[in-house]
């Protein structure tokens, strides 16, 4: 190893340690390369491709940190392969690409990344209020840049899905998928909670379905976010504090029983969502320890176990379906 | 056909086989240092916070030294066993123990439900992770969904007690410049006095609660233009609240330690008066 690693700093190459394998297990393989001057990863990887390893698996797009497809973990570090430049790595020594950790694995360093297509069924989108006579007139909504600034840096998200990869929720805890939006997804409710249209409230949806109090703010969201977006501090905090207005505080409950203002429940804010149910659900073969899935809503407000649905517990794709859904 | 209004409703499969090898990181840095030095500064501090407060004595450097310096430890001192001069009138006659015990409760619960200490401790104690792509230490993971971390949320609550102390502390610094016996005047613990309070402040301002309080949580900021003039003042004080934990922390025992020096008489404190 350590003969290996003093030739390719003396010879000017590089060993790339790659994750080779798919739903059925695999193992690393190593190649070893000339250096190239101003490389990144994913330029060595396509040379892997090009070289010694046709059949090598990766998705990628545009090769400028913009699309978010060549998620990987590199040296461990969730990273964008095409914005890691190779002279960022420790010199001499050998890099390890590896497929994100929290997805499936397809093959090699293609992951199923559809949980967040998923959540994302699942987010109550925008919801703007009535436009008053002037808008009608004017034919558009006015608002003020000071409004609507905040939410400007939730829509640099070029949904690379590394801050999902990154969070221990779900990336060490699979069970918490059934129960829990992710980082993404919380910035983007954050955006709608904070556009001055949106008149929905997510709040209890967000501290009951979605999780939000799974969190622990490691901040393991924000660093990895190629986008620079401050997904903790500007996003799920101010979420949680919202969400402690809502349930936990108990003189902002005072103060909405005198104003005669009440919070949306769960189902409420939902309503409009695209789809309805958990974003996971457990399989026939289900590991120790993971509850069964919530299915339907029961009193407008309440998950339960439909045990009388057709095919439930046998055929989970089918489980919390709505009526109609996939017809 | 699929659109976005009837989407193809397919809730994903728990347990699909994951990539990468089984172990527990794949992270060739030292990852590890933080954790470790979080772990260190936040047990040194317990421990002599701990001590301090239970100690009991040379809190207050008073009239004998010409001096009016009270450890922030022990203010407001309220308690009949204050050492005469270090409070303004008892108030509480029935706690007979350290003083410390009973204020350090305020200042306690505000940095245990800080958002940033809370990061803290649960990445270098909890190990929940220890740090990013790390696995977790626990087999099963709920967070702050259930009790008793679910009172994390009163942190509120204790931003407000630990402005009411930034107050008291403030008001010690100001008398700190009144030195009985010689008039007005100015020491190195006046200074101390004056940059503890200042950091405190600091802290609290910086705090991500006071910044959702103040401003944050207002829907249309056009309609509320103070509130936002206050957020966008505090938001790059949030940015570095961080640093303003730990330099506040660190100061906070400094300061004890100080008047504890000057008040046994280890060392003298330094300073002029007009």
């Amino acid at each position: 190893m350590a003969e290996e690693l003093t030739r390719a700093a003396v010879s000017g190459e590089v060993t790339m340690r790659v994750w080779r394998g798919d739903d059925g297990g695999g193992e690393f393989a190593d190649y070893v390369l000339p250096a190239q001057e101003g490389e990144v990863v994913l330029d060595v990887v396509h040379r892997i491709q090009a070289t010694q390893a046709p059949d090598l698996a990766c998705r990628w797009n545009c090769k400028a940190g913009k699309c978010g497809s060549c998620s990987a973990e590199i040296n461990g570090v969730p990273s964008l392969m095409c914005m890691t430049r190779m002279d960022s790595l420790p010199a001499g020594e050998t890099v390890t690409v590896a497929p994100m950790r929290a997805f499936p694995v397809l093959r090699d360093l293609v992951t199923d990344v559809s949980f967040n297509y998923e959540v994302a069924k699942r987010i109550p989108p925008f919801q703007p209020r009535e436009k008053t006579e002037d808008e009608v007139t004017v034919g558009g909504y006015r608002m003020q840049q000071m409004d609507v600034e905040r939410s400007q840096e939730f829509r640099k998200c070029i949904e690379c899905y590394l801050c999902q990869d990154v969070c221990h929720v779900i990336r060490d805890h699979e069970e918490n998928k059934t129960s829990f939006a992710g980082p993404r997804f919380f910035a983007r409710s954050a955006e709608l909670e904070m556009h001055p249209l949106d008149v929905n409230d997510r709040r209890e949806l967000l501290r009951r379905d979605q999780g939000l109090g799974k969190c622990n703010i490691t901040k393991c969201c924000t660093e990895v976010c190629p986008e620079n977006i401050k997904i903790t501090d500007n996003a799920i905090i101010p979420l949680k504090e919202r969400v402690v207005d809502a349930s936990y505080d108990p003189v902002a409950w005072l103060g909405r029983k005198l104003r005669n203002r009440s919070k949306k429940s769960a189902a409420e804010a939902a309503a409009t969502s695209p789809a309805e149910g958990p974003a996971a659900v457990q399989g026939d073969d289900p590991a120790h320890g993971i509850p069964g899935p919530p299915s339907r809503w029961v009193d407008g407000d309440d998950w339960v176990q439909d045990t009388d649905a057709p095919d439930a517990g046998t055929d989970p794709h089918t489980v919390g379906a709505p009526e109609g859904a996939g017809e | 056909m699929t659109t976005l209004e009837q989407p193809t409703i397919t809730p994903v499969v728990l347990g699909g086989a994951r990539g990468g090898p089984e172990v527990r990181t794949l992270r060739k840095d030292r990852y590890w240092v933080q954790p470790l030095v979080t772990v260190t500064v936040l047990t040194l501090f317990v421990g002599y916070a701990s001590w301090a407060a239970f100690v009991n004595k040379d809190y207050f450097a008073g009239a004998a030294l010409h001096r009016n310096l009270i450890s922030p430890f022990y203010s407001p001192c309220l308690t009949e066993s204050c050492v005469p001069g270090s409070h303004p009138g008892t108030v509480i006659s029935w706690w007979t123990i350290s003083p410390a015990l009973l204020i350090l409760i305020f200042p306690l619960g505000f940095r245990m439900t800080c958002y940033y200490y809370r990061k803290a401790y649960y990445r270098s104690f909890w190990q929940a992770p220890p740090a990013c792509a790390v696995s977790d230490a626990h087999g099963s993971y709920t967070g702050e969904s259930r009790f008793p971390l679910l009172l994390q949320n009163l942190h509120r609550y204790f931003f407000y007690a630990g402005l009411v102390f930034n107050v008291i502390l403030t008001i010690d610094a100001v008398l700190a410049f009144r030195q009985p016996g010689v008039g007005i005047g100015f020491s190195l613990g006046t200074a101390v006095l004056v940059v503890n309070a200042c950091l405190l402040w600091l802290y609290s301002l910086s705090c991500h609660a006071c910044r959702h309080l103040c401003g944050g949580g207002v829907k249309r900021f056009s309609a509320a233009p103070i509130r936002h003039r206050i957020w966008k003042a505090l938001t790059p004080l949030n940015t570095h609240h961080m640093l303003f934990a730990w330099m506040s922390l660190v100061f906070v025992a400094l300061t004890d330690l100080y008047v504890r020096l000057v008040a046994s008489g280890a060392i003298h404190d330094y300073g002029f008066h007009f």
